[in-house]
């Protein structure tokens, strides 16, 4: 495989090769004034002695007389090279092929990645269990993960000893859907969908969480009157065709999949379950954020500014026509760009206009991820109870986030928790004990 | 009497065109029923079977060369890490299973060897031989991902654990099975111990060995199919995986196709050693 490594010099910044950078690594460009103006401040704190001084002796003179006495020039080079130069540069990613990984995939062919200076690899992974084994095994060096995964990881829960991943950004929020067989047209309320058999992506994941809750509110026990099982994406629609489930509620492209190969229509968007839920997660292993501070540094910048070019309405088509492509999701353009758009065929014969159905927002909020915890406890993945607060505060990186977003001129919002209504109830995650004791059917 | 060439592969001929023709008609006469008309826009949006109230339905034959001809023209392009030409994602597959399986020879042959010679280590080794032969290989996979922590190891190490059975008992019953009159006259000739297996065992046995190699390597390339599924990445394995990821049945059937073919040359290939080492009393 051809590998291009433009970054020879240590600026950071991509360069074709043959042609110099702005910033020389000598000292002598723009950086280099900025170290001497460093040691300047230091040798005369006082602003007016400084000011005097250079006006009496002249720049080049009086940092001259500097160079006498301070290694001037090993200043100017360390700092030259200092911002942010990644500690690793040939990184692994992987993802799973659906929409929901958009950020991080058009990163690679938008040159997100590489303008922080990453030669970043973003590879195709067969399923949820594959990508947790590979990143728990270190060959990846970050991941597409659902949200859920890096909180399950870090318990212990599902694995055999506690991995401590996190969540450096959320990827996308809204963007999945129930999809029913085109048989069940008719039972368009979900108290009719007793004995239904429905899949979702894997147990951890929002899929199931939102599933269920949804069930629930509608007085059916999602353990015993209906059938959930954890099904991979595409083999969703095959089982929809093969009327071996009665639907799904699942990522997009999958959705529309169903909806473009005429087997299942989209009964509902998550969206309106819960309006700006998050579904997948940009993950690292929490030792990236100490032990390499520069790559995670650049990773985020990265990821937030393709997760906020993906927001912007004007960008969608484009996205769509790049991530369609074989080498990424390997759909039907038309499939992907009615996901991101919003203008959809909703399988039964109407056009729907929804510009929100797929929103990309970086921000970790602690809240997702205390109401998470609340469903893993209720489903009786989470055996104890544990500290929701501290656990979200570890796990999901509001601060590094938003240091992020601050760099690319987004906005950041003032704190990590906000309150949400989830398929019609009140959700305060100050109090997630009184949340989880409200609600229907519990197996803890 | 033999049966002439021509009239057998004439007849397979027929067959395969008998076949693809009912396919083809029966698919091309239940397509042909206009549903419900929707408007442009909608239909626009859908599949053209979609937009007549029906389902996407399986491709027909003529589909399925197109196709075939499409990646056949350019089978080693690299797009990218997970764009690659069927060419090469066959020879990732092959290359995995020449290094698993060599490795089972490099193993089997040798422990095949001394279980047959010696009844005593054929004893003690049997209870566990025959515990772990019968495991499916793909049972093995989780433990090798969480020991070995790299996927593409591990795949080798399915390999290496589905062909070294077949190997190693029909090797040890090959050798067990030398004729008692043949050793006695070595060792009348007064022949060593190690020149005995050289000039007296192994041809003796060698047909024998081939034919459990040529089990174990149809049993790999079975097996590699599956690894590659599970674990991705690359490899005809992966690549039908990814092209189900798209729900392209074409494609599908293709890889079908391609898996079978390079299954009978492989078995061929074995086929024609075994024939050189082969005797006759």
């Amino acid at each position: 495989m051809k590998r291009t490594t433009p970054f020879a010099c240590g600026c950071a910044m991509p360069h074709e090769p043959g042609f110099s950078c702005d910033a020389p690594t000598d000292g002598t460009g723009a950086l280099g004034a900025a170290a001497d103006e460093a040691v300047l401040r230091a040798v005369f704190p006082e602003a007016p002695t400084r000011r005097a001084m250079l006006a009496t002796f002249g720049s080049a003179t009086l940092m001259a007389a500097i160079a006498s006495v301070f290694p001037l020039g090993h200043a100017r080079e360390a700092f030259a090279q200092a911002p942010a130069a990644p500690e690793k540069r040939d990184l692994k990613i992987g993802f799973i092929a659906i929409t929901c990984a958009t950020p991080i995939i058009m990163a690679k062919p938008m040159g997100f990645y590489e303008r922080q200076g990453l030669n970043v690899d973003v590879i195709r992974t067969a399923g949820w269990a594959v990508i947790r084994d590979r990143a728990i095994a270190g060959e990846y060096d970050a991941a597409h993960m659902l949200a859920p995964m890096p909180l399950a990881m870090s318990l212990g829960v599902g694995v055999a000893n506690p991995i401590p991943w996190a969540v450096a950004a959320i990827e996308n929020i809204n963007g999945q859907a129930i999809t029913l067989a085109m048989k069940h047209r008719d039972k368009r309320n979900p108290r009719d969908w007793r004995g239904f058999r429905f899949a979702v992506p894997f147990d951890f994941s929002m899929h199931n969480y939102l599933l269920r809750d949804y069930l629930a509110e509608a007085g059916l026990d999602p353990d015993r009157d209906v059938q959930i099982r954890s099904v991979p994406p595409p083999e969703m629609v095959a089982n929809l065709r093969a009327d071996n489930i009665d639907g799904f509620l699942g990522p997009d492209p999958f959705n529309q999949r169903a909806v473009f190969d005429g087997v299942g229509f989209i009964h509902v968007l998550t969206r309106e379950m819960w309006d700006g839920h998050p579904c997948c997660a940009f993950a690292v292993p929490r030792a990236m954020v100490q032990n390499q501070p520069n790559t995670f540094a650049a990773l985020m910048r990265a990821i937030v500014e393709a997760t906020a070019h993906a927001n912007k309405a004007e960008n969608r088509r484009e996205v769509a026509r790049v991530v369609s492509a074989e080498n990424y999701l390997n759909q039907p353009e038309t499939v992907v760009q009615q996901v991101l758009t919003g203008t959809f065929a909703d399988g039964l014969g109407q056009v729907q206009r929804v510009p929100s159905r797929v929103g990309f927002d970086p921000f970790p909020w602690h809240s997702m991820a205390i109401w998470m915890l609340t469903q893993m406890r209720r489903w009786g993945q989470l055996t104890r109870d544990v500290d929701y607060k501290g656990v979200a505060e570890q796990v999901f990186l509001a601060l590094d986030a938003g240091r992020a977003m601050r760099e690319a001129g987004l906005e950041v919002p003032a704190s990590p928790m906000r309150a949400y209504t989830v398929n019609g109830r009140a959700f305060n995650p100050a109090n997630p004990a009184a949340y989880l004791a409200a609600q229907r059917f519990r197996r803890n | 009497m033999p049966i002439p060439f021509w009239r057998s592969t004439l007849l397979s001929l027929a067959l395969l065109i008998l076949f693809l023709g009912a396919w083809e008609l029966g698919l091309r006469g239940s397509a042909a029923t206009g549903g419900n008309v929707v408007d442009a826009e909608y239909a626009a949006l859908v599949g053209a079977a979609a937009a007549q109230g029906g389902q996407t339905p399986m491709p027909m034959p003529s589909e399925i060369s197109a196709r075939l001809w499409q990646l056949l023209r350019d089978p080693f392009y690299v797009r990218g890490t997970n764009d690659q030409g069927i060419g090469v994602q066959i020879a990732y597959s092959l290359g995995r299973v020449a290094i698993g399986f060599g490795l089972a020879a490099l193993v089997a042959i040798p422990l095949g060897f001394a279980i047959g010679m010696s009844p005593l280590l054929a004893a003690v080794l049997n209870p566990f031989i025959q515990v772990l032969r019968p495991v499916s290989p793909l049972a093995w996979m989780p433990l090798a991902l969480y020991t070995i922590k790299d996927s593409s190891i591990s795949s080798v190490f399915v390999i290496f654990i589905c062909s070294v059975w077949p190997m190693l008992l029909n090797t040890a019953f090959g050798v067990a099975s030398v004729r008692r009159e043949w050793l006695n006259v070595a060792r009348t000739l007064e022949a060593g111990s190690l020149k005995t297996a050289w000039r007296v065992i192994l041809p003796a046995a060698a047909p024998t060995i081939l034919t459990g190699m040529r089990i174990s390597i149809g049993i790999a390339w079975l097996v590699i199919v599956a690894a590659e599924m599970l674990v991705g990445g690359t490899g005809i394995g992966y690549w039908v995986w990814n092209q189900w990821n798209n729900l392209s049945l074409a494609d599908i059937v293709i890889a079908i196709l391609m898996i079978g073919v390079v299954g009978l040359l492989l078995d061929r290939l074995l086929g024609w050693v075994a024939s050189a080492v082969a005797w006759q009393e």
